[in-house]
């Protein structure tokens, strides 16, 4: 750890409990709502903690630019984007280095999962907008994402959902807040498919031995199914 | 008199007694309130003997949703109605669009599908003339009710006028509606829909592609029940509700017959 830790943030862990008291293996509060865009074909809004994630999906629809135009299949077009206010520090609005590489890997997040091969030379639009930042935002984002898909009526074989295993004071921990995020050792977020677990995004900022890297996927299979279960309720509840 | 309606068209199965047409009431009820919503990614059997239907797909032996929708469950084959997502087009359709182009020999319709479709010089019921100006048929911004004829894997949408029921719209008014929401709103048997152009007195056309096209003089109660219909598409004994909903929507602005005495 580098010297200019905060002395607050220098103990993370302490007696088996967090900053925020929760357990190692404990997720922050879920909360989600469907279709808060009425313009949208599909919406959600999601709250991870203090993370606040909007998403929006636009289509299937006409392919544009045309020259990205796929005969066969669908394209998707991911635009995730901090908004300014997202942090303490102003963000720069409009694309960057990460902005950039996190659409493209949300964007492979997804895919495998959406029939694209059902709408042929047409595009769809997902927009990810991060209202506030604290950690986990791909995570959340992705979370965020194929609930609206689902809503959108876009076929999928299954829900995707994405959580982050970190290591902080040497120690595994699930879903890690911003000050554990900024202050610990290692941040590995991972996404998964509903239907059969299979893995479709896993990133790793940091270090981890063999043996916690088995550990962390074991830790990601638990933590993720009560994100799923959300992500239903979330469904179910808007066509009650 | 009312409980012979309710047996089902089983064969072999004529010589009913009054207890089991109760219990087959139960059964319809019971299926009528266990409209299930799934979500992909369900499981909803697991079995061969049954055969993975419109917005399903198999994995070994279990058929999982594909789609946001209702279950259905029909002679062994499990599929699922899907409650948002876009229209896709089928041949036979009856769709309301645009003209935006004109050609040499062939109109453009938009019916907010991404490919615009074509109305050939072939599709009109009228001879028309090899260079003759297509103005005088269809112009820019006319809206047609039209039958699909063709579509092709490539997404080559060909449309046709010749048809009876098929025609240019004049005046009304458009109301867009989610594409899946339309059985919903003609009804079984076009119940739903008929009983909303009875009591409102309106002419409506129903486009699969989920525009309708209203017109008369009950217009704004029309389109709000059309609304309702596609708020609660996926709760059950909808057509009793729209009835109440359009009686009071009457008594509030009078009958149409009351109307036309003032």
């Amino acid at each position: 750890m580098g010297s200019n830790v905060p002395e607050k943030y220098k103990t993370l862990i302490k007696d088996d409990k967090r900053i925020d008291g929760r357990k190692l293996d404990e997720l922050r509060p879920v909360k989600i709502e469907v279709g808060v865009i009425p313009s949208a074909s599909g919406s959600a809004y999601i709250e991870i903690g203090n993370t606040k994630v909007l998403a929006a999906v636009h289509g299937p629809k006409e392919m544009f630019p045309r020259h990205m135009i796929d005969e066969d299949k669908a394209v998707l077009n991911v635009r995730y984007a901090m908004l300014p206010f997202s942090t303490s520090d102003r963000v720069r609005p409009g694309p960057s280095r990460r902005s950039n590489e996190i659409s493209k890997v949300t964007r492979h997040a997804l895919e495998s999962v959406i029939c694209l091969e059902e709408y042929p030379a047409m595009g769809i639009d997902l927009t990810l907008d991060i209202i506030q930042a604290d950690a986990g935002t791909r995570a959340t984002a992705i979370t965020a994402a194929s609930v609206a898909l689902a809503h959108a009526g876009i076929p999928m074989k299954g829900l995707v959902a994405a959580t982050a295993i970190g290591k902080i004071n040497d120690k595994l921990a699930v879903d890690l807040n911003g000050p554990e995020d900024n202050f610990g050792q290692t941040d590995m977020p991972i996404a998964m498919i509903s239907t059969n677990k299979n893995i479709t995004l896993l990133q790793m900022d940091g270090d981890f031995s063999k043996e916690e890297f088995k550990t962390a996927l074991s830790m990601a299979k638990k933590a993720i199914g009560p994100l799923f279960e959300a992500q239903k309720a979330a469904l179910r509840k808007y066509y009650e | 008199m009312t409980s012979v309606k309710i047996i089902p068209k089983n064969d072999g199965k004529t010589n009913k007694d009054t207890e089991n047409i109760k219990t087959d009431k139960a059964d319809i009820q019971n299926k009528k309130q266990s409209k299930k919503i799934v979500l992909p990614g369900d499981i909803l059997v697991e079995s061969i003997d049954f055969l993975a239907g419109y917005g399903t797909y198999r994995e070994g032996k279990k058929i999982y949703s594909k789609v946001l929708g209702l279950l259905r469950d029909k002679e062994h084959v499990i599929s699922v109605i899907p409650l948002a997502g876009p229209y896709t087009p089928r041949p036979r359709d009856f769709i309301i669009g645009e003209v935006t182009y004109i050609g040499y020999s062939n109109w453009k319709v938009n019916f907010g599908y991404p490919n615009d479709a074509t109305l050939p010089m072939s599709g009109v019921p009228e001879f028309i003339e090899n260079g003759a100006d297509l103005t005088r048929y269809y112009k820019r911004g006319d809206l047609l009710f039209a039958a699909i004829d063709s579509v092709t894997k490539g997404g080559i949408i060909q449309i046709t006028m010749k048809d009876k029921r098929a025609r240019k719209l004049f005046n009304g008014k458009i109301i867009n509606i989610s594409p899946p929401k339309v059985p919903r709103l003609i009804g079984k048997e076009g119940t739903m829909i008929s009983q909303i152009k009875n009591k409102t007195g309106c002419i409506i056309n129903v486009g699969q592609n989920g525009r309708i096209w209203v017109k008369g003089d009950n217009e704004a109660l029309a389109t709000r029940t059309i609304k309702m219909v596609e708020k609660l598409s996926h709760k059950s004994g909808l057509t009793e509700t729209i009835s109440r909903y359009l009686d009071d929507g009457l008594k509030k602005i009078g009958t149409p017959e009351k109307k036309e005495k003032k």
